[in-house]
């Protein structure tokens, strides 16, 4: 009996009562134990590793470990021209290379001081807000399948390889476009092109609808992310969260709105914020229901840009852009709207050179899953990805 | 309407709201910041004494006039020229008053020491174990400062001008 | 093997060599790992959904290591992922197949000169039998390369190593030059 009583490993506690009768209590606090996500996992975006601390089901701390995708871009910036540096921006947040440009040139831009023409400015907003949905049909996708749903990935990815057609024809690539350069676009719209997309925006209307219906208002969908992850407005301004994340916490804030940069002031659209009817404010179905409502501000975009655009005659696509590219000597800091919240570049150019002397990105995925720490404490393992999931992390941008 | 007055005196809004925003952390702190360098593009102060660095920042998030609650961005700088290293911190009254500024901190290149801000902004945490990633600048007072993109045992400072990589890691020769 | 075409339903006797069914059974489930690492991985994405299907030909991601054949390495490798690249190769049981996707892993892509912390292809650490070009490659020259990675299993043999089927693969190839100036031919004529 005593033996028994003596194991420490064992949740049973002996205790001998006397007369050969034992008190046998089962001991509920378990021990600790570390688990291990990533960073080959199907539910984490890329490459993230995660060291979870857990005690039965519960998450005492998940920690992030990044790095796994650190492929050197701000080295690479001091080692390549002003232009040159494009190329590597889009492979930062591969989701969304199109605002990703339209960041890193509105940087440079701003210290160049320079004139951007109209009709451009219209391509390089109707090309973000295509690649915004693109981006966020992406993300919708990737958290169905997180949370078990295939079918909706599947619907996403159909729709999403229409704006991947409209793009690959206006750029000539899928993906990585390489489009919007300092000064101008790379190339003006394709004959047609506006017909396409008008065609494109009827199409999607009701297919996000139908989005919309299979999946935020599924019920497993959102047992499983209501009240997941909540996250205060106060604390998240605190950790530097924007776009979607810091609007799920219902801070009214989106750069469109506040920078006014491009014709964005021009342009009718709303800031998307959740109500609180459906969802709780600043959960992960928050989150959702913000990039689900940005779909549709986009589209509004699109559609506003597709009127308002000015006439191609005399139109030359490259007229601003600068012979050679040599800033005088300062210091930026430009940013815009990523689908992902602040996309931010600073720059410091020396006046003599024409790479820049120092190019640090400031990525929203890496500002965001700086949370995760604070957003996981106390949540069970499942909810973990449900978690990661409505962060919409690009490991591209998260580690640069 | 009142950017179009602000023009008329020869400066931008944003450089009028700088300069207010100077006056007062300058009425604070004194001689701890250096003067307010009023360009276009990113108008930015220095904090002389480095050591009071966690005390201003504590100020100016907290100050009812000032409110930076919002860190937009956390900036290593390699400066070979002064044998410096240092931090750019780009604030922001994100909801409130909506200024900005840059505050810049310089510590030496060898063993050099900055106050860490991340326990009055929590998204320094993150920046400023990049920026020991990157340049090798101490912060005190981190409650974490490990490396976070490069591996733990990677050899010498990415970012600095006079980085040299390393010829191999874990028996994989690393330049091409 | 045109087991399809072949009148089998009157007989149920078909006569093949052991090597043809096992390789046309291989060939038919190649499962590759769910392995993403950057760019590609949502080029490798794309094409398993709807529009590109990858399971038309029997390619369906496993989420582990030790249930798959193939592992498609889909992005850059760095530094740090390639002790864990090597381990999930390891993993992987025997016979196992290696596509490199994408420039980075084909030889560092764009960030083969100032990279510190890229690998610069991921053949430095692991065989790799199939290599696809591109930044992305397109969904089709994924699949593309997958087709090969088919061909190669049909080149297997009982008794002969991979590096012969190569050979023999290699030997067999058709030249695209021919097939480019034969369709160009055939446009002009008609």
């Amino acid at each position: 009996m005593q033996e028994l009583g003596k194991s420490e490993q064992s949740s049973l506690r002996v205790t001998p009562q006397g007369k050969g009768r034992v008190l046998i209590e089962k001991d509920l606090s378990s021990e600790e134990m570390v688990l291990n996500m990533g960073p080959q996992h199907p539910s984490t975006h890329g490459v993230l590793r995660l060291e979870c601390k857990t005690d039965g089901e519960v998450v005492i701390e998940a920690e992030p470990y990044l790095g796994y995708l650190h492929r050197c871009f701000e080295k690479y910036a001091e080692t390549v021209d002003y232009p040159g540096v494009v190329p590597f921006v889009d492979r930062m947040d591969y989701l969304a290379s199109m605002n990703n440009d339209l960041a890193y040139c509105i940087a440079v831009e701003k210290l160049l001081d320079i004139e951007i023409p109209r009709r451009v400015e219209f391509i390089r907003v109707l090309v973000s807000e295509l690649n915004r949905i693109a981006s966020h049909l992406v993300a919708i996708g990737t958290y169905a399948i997180d949370l078990g749903a295939f079918t909706p990935f599947l619907f996403c990815f159909r729709d999403r390889e229409h704006l991947l057609g409209l793009l690959e024809w206006a750029s000539g690539a899928r993906m990585l476009y390489n489009y919007i350069l300092i000064g101008g676009v790379a190339e003006d719209l394709p004959k047609g092109f506006i017909e396409r997309t008008r065609e494109f925006v009827s199409y999607f209307r009701p297919k996000a609808v139908e989005l919309q219906k299979l999946l935020t208002e599924n019920e497993i969908f959102v047992k499983r992310t209501r009240g997941v992850g909540m996250m205060p407005a106060d604390v998240a301004i605190n950790y530097g969260w924007s776009g979607p994340m810091l609007r799920g916490s219902g801070v009214e804030w989106d750069l469109r709105k506040i920078d006014g940069y491009s014709v964005y002031p021009e342009l009718d659209f709303s800031v998307c914020v959740p109500d609180g009817k459906f969802s709780d404010i600043g959960d992960s179905l928050s989150r959702h229901l913000v990039r689900a409502m940005e779909m549709e501000e986009s589209l509004k975009i699109i559609e506003q840009c597709l009127d308002m655009m000015p006439g191609e005659e005399g139109f030359n696509p490259r007229a601003a852009i600068p012979k050679r590219i040599r800033p005088k000597a300062g210091e930026v800091y430009g940013r815009a709207e990523n689908p992902r919240g602040e996309l931010g570049f600073y720059i410091q150019s020396d006046g003599k050179s024409t790479s820049p002397l120092r190019c640090k990105a400031r990525s929203s995925c890496f500002v965001n899953l700086s949370a995760m720490k604070e957003l996981s404490m106390g949540q069970l393992i499942p909810d973990l990805v449900a978690i990661i999931g409505s962060i919409d992390i690009v490991l591209g941008e998260v580690d640069r | 309407m009142e950017e179009t007055q602000a023009n008329a005196a020869g400066e931008s809004a944003e450089i009028t709201t700088a300069k207010a925003v100077w006056q007062v952390v300058r009425d604070a702190f004194g001689e701890a910041v250096s003067e307010l360098d009023a360009n276009p593009f990113m108008p930015f102060f220095e904090v002389l004494e480095r050591e009071r660095w966690r005390d201003i920042a504590l100020f100016m998030r907290d100050d009812p006039v000032l409110l930076f609650n919002y860190m937009a961005c956390l900036s290593g700088v390699d400066y070979p020229e002064e044998e410096k290293l240092g931090i750019v911190c780009n604030l922001e009254s994100l909801g409130k008053h909506g200024h900005k500024i840059a505050v810049k901190v310089k510590c030496e290149r060898e063993g050099g020491a900055i106050p860490s801000v991340a326990k009055v902004w929590k998204t320094a945490e993150w920046h400023e174990r990049e920026a020991f990633d990157m340049y090798g600048m101490i912060f005190t007072g981190h409650p974490d400062l490990r490396r976070i993109l490069c591996p733990e045992d990677w050899e010498g400072y990415p970012l600095r001008k006079d980085y040299e990589v390393q010829e191999t890691y874990h028996g994989i020769k690393v330049p091409n | 093997m045109g087991l399809l075409d072949a009148n089998i339903s009157k007989h149920n006797v078909l006569v093949t060599s052991v090597d043809n069914v096992m390789n046309w059974a291989r060939l038919s489930s190649l499962w590759p790992m769910g392995f993403g690492l950057a760019c590609c991985a949502i080029e490798m994405m794309a094409t398993n959904a709807s529009n590109h299907d990858l399971e038309r030909f029997g390619i369906f991601p496993r989420s582990s290591p030790r249930q798959s054949d193939l592992m498609i390495v889909a992005g850059t490798v760095t530094m740090k992922m390639a002790e864990r690249v090597i381990r999930l190769y390891e993993q992987m049981p025997e016979p196992r197949y290696v596509l490199s996707m994408g420039s980075c892993s084909n030889c560092g892509g764009p960030y083969w000169k100032h990279g510190y912390h890229v690998l610069k292809g991921v053949d430095k650490i692991i065989p790799v039998d199939v290599y696809v070009p591109g930044c992305p490659p397109r969904p089709e020259s994924l699949i593309g390369g997958l087709m090969k990675i088919q061909e190669l299993v049909r080149m297997e043999q009982i008794g002969i190593s991979r590096e012969e089927a190569i050979k023999k693969l290699d030997q067999k190839s058709l030249d695209p030059a021919q097939l480019i100036q034969g369709e160009r031919k055939g446009a002009l004529t008609t």
